[in-house]
């Protein structure tokens, strides 16, 4: 482990500069809004020669996306990164590119969707990819989206896992805000990722057809592989996060956990607003109130046994979502949850808490009342209702 | 593999989702060649050479790339490939081509 130093980055910039680290061959982006200073900052290490790559300047994220899956083809360690509309944008390739195990990263800055018009915080718009093949990978804060990057790549990339990979931060809580990082120096980073090996690479002397058509006898079983492949990335993460943890001295696991292991409740999220609840826990912690956060670091593929584990002891649940399934039984996460919960046996009382969508703030005086409203479910065995807009004026 | 062992294969189901590519990409081209889509047609058509004036239109015209031309651009059809669509028939400036059921 080389000796690095501690710097102060804006998350968008940190991102940029695992991307460069990674050595990509290619990055490709649509540059107008909703998209970050991510790729800006990539475009300007190329100009100057610091990144060898190739930017590509896409006419719309749909190309944008098209243009990685075609380079990764051909054997090229690819980048993109977009949010809201541009996501929505690309959805069609975002299928194709892990029905077609496209090893590629992409950061996702959550934003919501249009209407009404909008484009803060928000998980709304990662959620329609959910369900896609990609594995998802959420930050907590500018560090792990710093560090996710490689380990999304060195995942991606795994011949027994090939599948693209997102990593997702929130717009502007992390994106645009300044933290401490502490980056791998540049010899780890190679170390960790070297040149991209790809086994499906296009090749003049051996030919390859791929994005080929396959008709009902075949087609289930090509999306069965694709099953296995994302159900695989779930057993190999632990010995990759191993691996990066050697080199950084941070180690990851499906989930971030703060006091959950002997705790009556616990409050599970995506995103940065685990060290908003992690905060408001201790101060409830030192009042004697026994209450944990679990935030995923990994949502697809879903850590159902490494959560059931956690949870085992636990008298209650509150899940938030930074998102809605309109007209389902409530986020997404929440569902999630609830499913795994039944299905191994657990009955204890769930509920979902939607907040902050549109990038409505959500503060630490409202993490511990939420807290306290789980400790409560705990103690009363219940809750009043299962899904509560939080802070909606009505 | 080769090509024509994975159309077999596929056609007569002998695959498990294990045996096949993997995300469906051809590592062994050219697997079309072993796929005859000329069983596809319900109609086919015939060249009348008495009529042809070796304009090449039908041979530039098919889709399937199903019509055949010979050393002297006469030309004559493909039938293990060709599926019967017509647009040589169509394109025929001298009604060479027709079409028959089969």
């Amino acid at each position: 482990m080389a000796q690095v130093q501690r710097i102060a980055i804006m998350g968008d910039e940190a991102v940029a500069l695992a991307v460069k680290q990674a050595k990509v061959d290619l990055v490709a982006a649509y540059p107008i809004t909703p998209q970050t200073i991510i790729v800006e900052r990539l475009s300007e290490y190329v100009a100057d020669g610091e990144l060898d790559a190739a930017f590509i300047q896409a006419e719309s994220e749909h190309s944008a996306l098209s243009i990685c899956v075609g380079a990764a083809l051909a054997g090229a360690r690819v980048f993109t990164s977009t949010c809201s509309q541009g996501l929505a944008l690309m959805h069609e390739i975002v299928y194709a590119a892990s029905s077609m195990r496209i090893p590629m990263v992409m950061t996702i800055v959550n934003r919501s969707l249009n209407a009404p018009l909008n484009i803060h915080c928000e998980h709304g718009d990662v959620m329609p990819e959910r369900d896609s093949g990609w594995v998802h990978l959420f930050a907590a804060n500018v560090q792990e989206a710093y560090d996710l990057t490689f380990i999304a790549f060195k995942l991606s990339e795994r011949e027994d896992v090939m599948l693209p990979v997102s990593v997702n931060l929130d717009a502007f809580i992390l994106s645009h805000s300044i933290e401490s990082l502490i980056p791998i120096s540049d010899e780890d980073a190679a170390r960790f990722l070297p040149p991209r090996e790809y086994k499906l690479a296009l090749d003049f002397d051996n030919p390859i057809t791929h994005g080929t058509m396959a008709l009902p006898d075949t087609y289930m079983e090509f999306k069965m592989q694709l099953k296995e492949a994302v159900e695989r990335a779930k057993s190999v993460y632990p010995e990759i996060v191993e691996e990066y943890a050697r080199i950084s001295g941070r180690k990851y696991w499906y989930f971030n956990s703060y006091m959950a292991d002997d705790a009556d409740a616990v409050v599970m999220v995506l995103g940065s607003t685990y060290g908003t609840l992690k905060t408001a826990a201790r101060e409830l912690r030192e009042k004697g109130l026994k209450v944990g956060v679990i935030g995923l670091t990994m949502f697809r593929p879903f850590p159902e046994e490494q959560l059931v584990d956690a949870l085992k002891g636990v008298r209650a649940v509150v899940v938030m979502d930074r998102a809605y399934g309109y007209g389902g039984l409530g986020g997404q996460l929440y569902t999630d949850v609830v499913g795994a919960l039944y299905r191994n046996g657990i009955r204890i009382p769930a509920k979902n808490v939607v907040f902050g969508l549109g990038g409505r703030d959500f503060k630490l005086d409202e993490a511990e009342a939420i807290l306290k409203m789980a400790a409560k479910g705990a103690r009363d065995g219940g809750f009043d209702t299962h899904v509560q807009w939080w802070g909606v004026r009505a | 593999m080769s090509a024509r062992k994975l159309v077999d294969d596929v056609l007569k189901g002998r695959f498990t989702y294990k045996t096949l590519p993997i995300a469906a990409a051809i590592p062994n081209p050219p697997t079309s060649l072993e796929n005859k889509t000329g069983m596809w047609r319900v109609q086919e058509p015939v060249i009348d050479q008495s009529k042809c004036i070796k304009c090449l239109l039908c041979w530039t015209y098919c889709p399937d790339a199903s019509i055949k031309r010979r050393d002297d651009d006469g030309v004559e059809v493909d039938y293990d490939y060709c599926k019967g669509c017509g647009i040589c028939m169509t394109v025929c400036p001298v009604k060479a081509i027709s079409m028959r059921e089969v």
